[in-house]
């Protein structure tokens, strides 16, 4: 888990570099909510449950295992991006080997999409479980009521993973829901609700763990809200000084989850100043080689710009 | 072969569909227990059973998402709107979701849904039950659309929908589910998306229609020919993606053309057939395109009189046709 945790700020810091440096517009990761999506894609089985992410969750597909290359070359928008081949912004995530289903921007909108691919698993005799996340901004829209009481009513293999980092954009979570934590809402659907500490992978791969017991075991739809905090903007065009303070931000960062995971670590005797050098150096030859590959990757050719309006 | 009405050519086609491929499913609002309002579905929950027919929440968007999501992951969903009119909520996932995730995922991933919906007026239904919403979807690459207007076509049309790789938005002139009767092929019987059909050879005009305004297009022809105007009706039948083709040969042997449709007269098909007809035959245009539309009225009103006073009706598409072969 420290790992991917480690490897995921890692690459998401030189993505930041890389766009101020003008080499890519546009950029939006996972910064400081590691833990929570570490700790949910390790209680998952790749390639077998169905993915139906937001444009937040780089630390959940590279700990599914959607490569730091890929990553890198989803960020520069390269033909080779499995993500897209360049034709979507960064972040969009899709990726068949994976069963990642592809996604869009307006937020929502794949809600419902997980409610349909649970259905679909079920009616296929499949045992696998339909994972599905995104903000609390989006436990706000039409789609999120119709997808979460579509699969309550048929108890749909799903689990609905509230990454609530506390804005959306800038609009704060109090402005966003009257009730005190998004895992209340389950409540409305006669489904089970989990309010978990997102800054700790342990209590969210706990939770997502039993919801896909839950889900298997035909006993329907989990909504799990994980408590977290984003340290950086929205996303590279947003400046958050206009709607937070630094100290608020500041007050945060005493829970940033990559210390607290390694202090833990540390006094359970498991890790210590060499293995921490070690695993640095590691992550540090991952991010030049994924940054060198990628940015040297051949652009997409313009002339396939027609196709795959329709199945040829 | 059976004269069947436009209703239960639907039903077989979603029957042998169920039969044939158990990737299909069928789901939407009252489609199970009652079998649909307009009873297309009625049967197939008795034969294939509640995990392929599902009677939905009320919730225009989810059922559309739900059958993104299960075409995704290996099914062949067939949602039903109830009505047109109710369809709007779900325009985000008809558009911005089915019609892109082809080209967004780069050719990764296709979405082969069809989303089913009676739509059009004539039926006394005011405002919330007449709609014409084909103009919305056939502007939009990714999509298909068709409209029948014959039970043969609606057979063969709904089967190769289902069959289709990309999502298809099949409209149903609901005034003709029960109308509109015709012979209909037995067993697989397949119409390809795409060509128009010619549904009356003619040489003086050529009138373009499709759905209901067919048929009284067709009963407008069959008046004006008695006074000696040959008029060629073309059936779109695929509204997206168009053929231009037949529309431009057609005009190339008549030299002038009619449109007509009973959606809003701006930018509906009228606009983009006269379009295709100023770009490839121009030369062989002997007088200015007509449309003839509902006007630009928010919807068809309920009282029988107000709707009357605007639906192009068979009166008013022979007149139309006298004024533009004198033109
Ligand atoms: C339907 C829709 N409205 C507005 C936007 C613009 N927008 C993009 S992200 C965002 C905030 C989403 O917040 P949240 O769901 O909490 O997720 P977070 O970004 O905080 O992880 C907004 C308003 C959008 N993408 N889609």
């Amino acid at each position: 888990m420290y790992r991917f945790m480690v490897l995921s700020r890692a690459l998401d810091e030189r993505m930041w570099i890389i766009q101020r440096q003008g080499k890519v517009p546009f950029v939006i990761t996972a910064h400081g909510q590691e833990a929570a999506q570490v700790g949910a894609a390790m209680a998952l089985r790749p390639g077998q449950d169905v993915i139906v992410p937001y444009y937040r969750d780089m630390a959940l597909m590279l700990t599914l295992g959607m490569t730091p290359r890929e990553l890198m070359l989803n960020v520069f928008s390269r033909a080779e991006d499995p993500n897209g081949g360049g034709r979507q912004m960064p972040a969009h995530f899709s990726l068949p080997r994976l069963r990642v289903l592809t996604g869009s921007s307006p937020v929502g909108t794949q809600i419902p999409h997980a409610a349909g691919a649970a259905l679909a698993s079920r009616l296929r005799g499949e045992d696998s479980v339909t994972f599905c996340s995104f903000g609390e901004g989006a436990t706000s829209t039409g789609d999120f009521h119709e997808g979460v009481n579509f699969a309550a009513v048929l108890k749909l293999p799903v689990i609905f993973f509230c990454e609530n980092n506390q804005y959306a954009i800038s609009v704060p979570v109090r402005r966003q829901m009257a009730v005190e934590s998004a895992a209340q809402r389950a409540a409305g659907y006669g489904i089970e609700g989990r309010s978990v500490d997102g800054q700790d992978p342990v209590p969210v791969y706990l939770a997502v763990s039993e919801a896909a017991e839950r889900a298997r075991a035909g006993r329907g739809p989990t909504l799990i809200e994980v408590r977290t905090y984003r340290f950086v903007p929205h996303t590279s065009d947003d400046d958050d000084r206009t709607y937070r303070t630094r100290s608020e931000v500041e007050e945060f960062r005493q829970k940033d989850p990559i210390p607290l995971m390694r202090r833990r670590l540390e006094e359970a005797g498991l890790w210590d100043e060499q293995r921490e050098k070690a695993l640095r150096d590691e992550v540090a030859a991952i991010v030049d080689d994924a940054a060198d590959y990628a940015e040297r990757a051949p652009r997409p050719d313009p002339a396939s710009v027609m196709r795959h309006v329709y199945a040829d | 072969m059976a004269v069947k009405r436009m209703i239960e050519a639907i039903r077989e086609a979603l029957d042998e569909e169920m039969a044939r491929d158990p990737r299909v499913i069928v789901l939407g609002e009252d489609v199970g227990v009652k079998g649909g309002v307009f009873v297309a579905t009625r049967g197939l929950l008795e034969k294939y059973g509640q995990d392929r027919v599902i009677d939905t929440p009320l919730s225009e968007s989810g059922i559309v998402g739900v059958a993104v999501g299960a075409a995704m992951n290996g099914l062949r969903p067939v949602a039903e709107i109830q009505f047109a009119d109710f369809i709007h909520p779900a325009m985000d996932q008809i558009i911005n979701e089915a019609a892109r995730i082809r080209y967004r995922s780069n050719g990764a991933w296709g979405c082969p849904l069809v989303v089913r919906t009676p739509y059009g007026a004539g039926i006394r239904g005011g405002l919330y039950h007449s709609q014409s919403v084909e103009a919305f979807f056939a502007h939009v690459p990714g999509l298909k659309v068709v409209i029948p207007s014959t039970p043969a076509d609606a057979k063969g049309l709904l089967k190769a929908a289902i069959r289709d790789e990309d999502p298809v938005i099949f409209l149903e002139p609901k005034r003709g589910y029960r109308l509109i009767q015709g012979e209909v092929p037995e067993g697989d019987f397949v119409v390809p998306i795409g060509p128009a059909r010619v549904a009356k050879e003619g040489s003086h005009l050529t009138a373009v229609a499709y759905g209901m305004m067919l048929h009284l297009t067709m009963e407008a022809a069959a008046e004006v020919q008695q006074e000696g105007i040959s008029v060629e009706v073309i059936d779109l039948r695929t509204l997206a993606p168009l053929d231009r083709t037949a529309l431009v040969e057609s005009v190339k042997k008549t030299g002038r053309a009619l449109i007509v449709y009973e959606d809003n007269l701006t930018m509906g098909m009228g606009a983009e057939a006269a379009a295709v007809l100023a770009e490839e035959a121009l030369y062989h245009l002997d007088a200015p395109v007509r449309r003839l539309a509902l006007p630009d009225i928010p919807a068809t009103p309920f009282a029988g009189v107000l709707e009357d006073a605007v639906l192009p009706n068979a009166e008013r598409i022979a007149q139309a046709m006298r004024e533009l072969a004198r033109a």
